[in-house]
């Protein structure tokens, strides 16, 4: 098997089924979605928790029903979809090599390529929690999946390590199914969940959270016994005489996402170390020509529907790429300022040649640190505002996004200009 | 199954599977018994992974001895048996002018042992051979017959080529003392019954003390068990070819920063007293000394990047800490083993050979096996394939087609190998260790779930009795939606 595609798309969760959808729809006549998975619809299929599609479907939406949507049009629009494939190599002339138990070892050639593998769990190791390493110490997503997928509970007592949204989903989900949570400790002095989760997910069942509290160490030879739990310092140093044991038989770790790019680099994608996601343009477009990355592998967001809508961006723009109709002649870098730890896109196409693409450029930022009250954040040329997005609070837990009129920054931007900075003021 | 062996060897690390290959060699029957589920469960799978030029020990000592043939022999063994090993030779970085006699001296040490091809570099060289190192470095001690190994797979590969041979295996069944015909050991009490025998080889190396006390013999030898921490680095985020060792001390050889088969960077280990022998635990000041000690070769090591960590105990004895390799004198048929910490590794496949002579010098007639075969060919490796391999690989079994785990590419052919293989891996760790399954950035995350269902399909178990590494370390206990009694 070997077969030439307009457009192959990486991943069938919802950033490869939006980018699917948009490109068949912007006129790609095959596009193909490569999925690991026996099924389509990504991580949402495990998401079986509300809270899914309040800005694309204005409705709020279990994730299995937010991919339903997207399957079936896929479906509709004759999307060719493979599934229990994994791809094992893909290079900058677009060849993709892949492999399953069904058909074996395939080839591929696209016109365009759209990455959208998603990303995975920071594990034990990352952060080098001391002690035993018995059964028992879990990913929150892992267990997710065991419980709403496998129908399999890794436990009966459960301390989660990090207020990250999986974590706390868990704990609900956890405790709903018959086990205990006897509490959740995060490192930092902030909760790094969205806050409608601590209230829906921790407060509503009686869940203690402890901040600035970490593992100190983990007990117990064949599954966990128990934990030590320990306070931590403005610097995250352990403050002795502050440590608490803690009996369980599991730990839930709720650490961060990390996007998942060994493939990218397998291609030549360059990386942003910030982000940990390919260096995209606007349109999603990475630095290989014609390979277009969207969602969680090119940064972690905090609402599926922007990961939909940058599956779009991302779809619509290698289905052009394969037509033959785009071209940048330029480009301005965009860097993450005072007060911004990353932003997305990190590079803006000031000439564009033949058709016009969007005007719309959706900036997508974290910020370093919790700002309480109002704040302004700027897109600066040198000392230029060039636009400006105002937020009543901002948390690092929180995506930033600020919508910007290519017209209009084209327009503002200095012929010498030595890039955009963004910057909180 | 007839309970009458001519040698029993109690344990399965790399001591006693090596014992177990040598005596394959002949017209004789030996049985392993093995506390744990597995092969090398204990300090064989969890060490530095190198094998030693053999410059370190004190000349005249039985571990000179022992590291410098040992040494030779990994080099014939490793390819007969299909285990990794990377022939990277290794360094002693002296830092600053202080540490340059140190050198020198271990230098004339490695003379003394014969250890070929030696020298002391430069400042210059050693910048030129690795640009990472510490810009201080004054110099450093070559030992090109250095190498790194793949320890459980060596462990493995010896003893399936033992099983292979006629050897049988007995896992989870724990030792529990001699059978007496006056002097003269008869046979074993284990947890499983009993086993009679010729003859007894005690290679349970922390146990190794207990072991020779139910015999009565060795009565001041105890092993005093400390325990050494590693960090292992995403090969992806950073990349270091060499094995660079620290000036040693009275510690010990210090922390070292090292390749590894598998391409990871690993930096390790530091030296604490463990609370019992099965107190594998690692601390975050254990944790911290390594980052100090490694960052002290490598100053750009940035600890971010880790991917595990973990800790193995060295089964050191007390006394003069040589090894002790020897017939029971007090009592008839027990040929002891113990102390065998570091270079244990590399020296195993000497005192292996050792071990074979001493019952010879006792008079034990063995005779040649025209059967032996010594070729023990790995199982297929699919993320180490060509794309031309892994198509015909696929197509002689689609199971080689189906990705388990993610970040290694282990695939589910390359899983039923593991659970149907002369040793058997019947939890996720036993898989873990013969395939790489889940050692990767995300460390099984993706691969457990569809790992516990292959588990339980195979051994035909439910899904609850499925274990990380044996019995009490069981993953699920129950399936949602039932009733709790």
């Amino acid at each position: 098997m070997n077969k030439t595609y307009d457009v192959i798309i990486i991943g069938a969760g919802p950033a490869g089924l939006a980018a699917a959808i948009e490109a068949k729809k912007t006129g790609a006549k095959d596009v193909l979605i490569i999925e690991r998975n026996d099924e389509p619809g990504g991580i949402l299929l495990q998401c079986i928790h509300n809270g899914f599609g309040s800005v694309l479907f204005k409705k709020d939406l279990p994730g299995p029903a937010y991919a339903y949507n997207f399957i079936t049009e896929a479906k509709q629009l004759g999307i060719e979809m493979l599934f229990d494939t994994m791809v094992l190599d893909i290079t900058a002339s677009r060849k993709i090599y892949a492999t399953n138990s069904h058909e074996g070892f395939l080839e591929f050639d696209a016109k365009a390529i759209v990455l959208a593998m998603g990303c995975r769990e920071r594990t034990r190791g990352q952060i080098r929690i001391p002690g035993t390493r018995p059964a028992g110490v879990f990913t929150a997503g892992m267990v997710q999946r065991l419980v709403n997928i496998e129908g399999l509970m890794p436990g009966k007592n459960f301390v989660i390590l990090g207020s990250g949204d999986i974590g706390m989903i868990m704990a609900r989900r956890l405790t709903i199914e018959g086990a205990k949570v006897i509490k959740v400790v995060e490192l930092m002095p902030y909760l790094t969940g969205l806050r409608r989760n601590y209230v829906q997910c921790l407060q509503d069942f009686n869940i203690q959270l402890s901040l600035s509290t970490t593992i100190k160490r983990i007990i117990g030879k064949n599954r966990v016994e128990a934990v030590e739990t320990v306070k931590v310092d403005d610097c995250l140093n352990p403050v002795a005489g502050t440590e608490e044991m803690i009996d369980c038989d599991s730990i839930l770790l709720s650490i961060g996402l990390i996007p998942e790019n060994e493939l990218s680099k397998k291609s030549g994608v360059q990386l942003d170390p910030l982000t940990g996601g390919p260096i995209v343009d606007e349109n999603m477009a990475t630095n290989v020509a014609g390979i277009f990355s969207a969602g969680n592998v090119v940064t972690i967001y905090d609402l599926v529907d922007y990961v939909s809508k940058a599956g779009f961006i991302a779809g619509k723009n290698a289905a052009m790429y394969a037509a033959g109709q785009t071209a940048v002649k330029k480009y301005v870098e965009v860097k993450a300022g005072d007060g911004i730890r990353t932003v997305i896109p990190q590079k803006i196409s000031v000439e564009r040649g033949l058709v016009p693409l969007s005007n719309e450029v959706l900036f997508e930022m974290r910020v370093t640190k919790e700002y309480p009250s109002k704040i302004s954040v700027d897109l600066m040329d040198g000392v230029n505002v060039i636009a400006s997005h105002k937020e009543k609070y901002a948390r690092p837990a929180e995506m930033i996004t600020m919508k910007v009129d290519w017209n209009d920054l084209t327009t503002k931007l200095s012929k010498d200009t030595a890039g955009l900075v963004v910057k909180i003021s | 199954m007839n309970n009458k062996f001519d040698f029993i060897i109690i344990g399965s690390g790399i001591v006693g599977s090596l014992v177990a290959r040598e005596l394959s060699r002949y017209e004789c029957s030996v049985l392993v018994i093995e506390k744990e589920i597995d092969v090398g469960m204990c300090p064989s799978s969890a060490n530095s992974a190198i094998i030693h030029a053999g410059y370190d020990p004190k000349p005249g000592t039985l571990k000179a001895k022992m590291n410098a043939e040992g040494n030779r022999l990994w080099h014939e063994f490793a390819p007969e048996l299909g285990v990794q090993f990377k022939e990277t030779g290794s360094y002693v970085v002296a830092v600053g002018p202080d540490e340059l006699p140190a050198i020198n001296l271990l230098y004339e040490q490695g003379v003394k042992n014969s250890i070929p091809g030696i020298a002391v570099i430069g400042r210059e060289e050693m910048l030129k051979r690795e640009p990472l190192i510490n810009p201080m470095v004054s110099g450093a001690l070559w030992s090109p017959s250095a190498a790194v190994i793949d320890p459980f797979g060596a462990v493995l590969a010896a003893a399936e080529n033992a099983v292979v041979n006629g050897v049988k295996y007995l896992f989870e069944t724990r030792f529990l003392g001699f059978i007496f015909n006056g002097t003269r050991i008869t046979g074993i009490t284990t947890s499983k019954g009993d086993f009679f025998c010729d003859w007894a080889i005690n290679s349970a190396g922390l146990f190794s003390d207990e072991v020779a006390h139910k015999a009565g013999v060795k009565e001041g030898f105890q092993i005093i068990p400390r325990k050494g921490s590693y960090i292992i680095f995403d090969a992806a985020k950073f990349s270091i070819n060499n094995v660079l060792f620290q000036v040693p001390s009275a510690l010990g050889k210090g922390v070292l920063v090292s390749t590894t088969t598998h391409g990871n960077v690993m930096i390790g280990p530091d030296s604490q007293l463990s609370e019992n022998k099965e107190d594998s635990s690692t601390t975050r000041e254990g944790l911290l000394s390594i980052e100090a000690g490694a960052k002290k070769l490598v100053p750009s090591i940035d600890v971010r990047n880790s991917i595990v960590t973990y800790s193995g105990i060295r089964a050191t004895g007390n006394g003069d800490k040589d090894f002790i390799i020897e017939t029971a004198k007090e009592v008839q048929g027990l040929i002891n083993l113990l102390g065998i910490d570091s270079p244990g590794f590399v020296s195993a496949p000497a005192i292996a050979k050792r071990a074979v002579e001493l019952l010879k010098e006792a008079g034990v007639k063995l005779k040649d096996k025209e059967t032996f075969n010594p070729i023990r060919k790995p199982f297929p490796h699919f993320h180490l394939m060509s794309h031309k391999e892994k198509a015909e690989l696929i197509n002689k079994n689609p199971a080689y087609g189906r990705i388990i785990c993610r970040c290694e590419e282990v695939t589910e052919g390359e899983i039923l190998d593991a659970i149907h293989s002369p040793i058997p891996a019947r939890t996720y760790d036993s898989i873990k260790r013969r395939t790489w399954l889940g050692t990767g950035r995300c460390q099984g995350a993706f691969d457990y779930p569809r790992v516990i269902q292959i588990l339980a399909r195979e051994l035909k178990i439910p899904e609850t009795e499925v274990t990380k590494k044996g019995k009490g370390s069981e993953l699920v206990f129950r399936r949602t939606k039932e009733i709790i009694a």
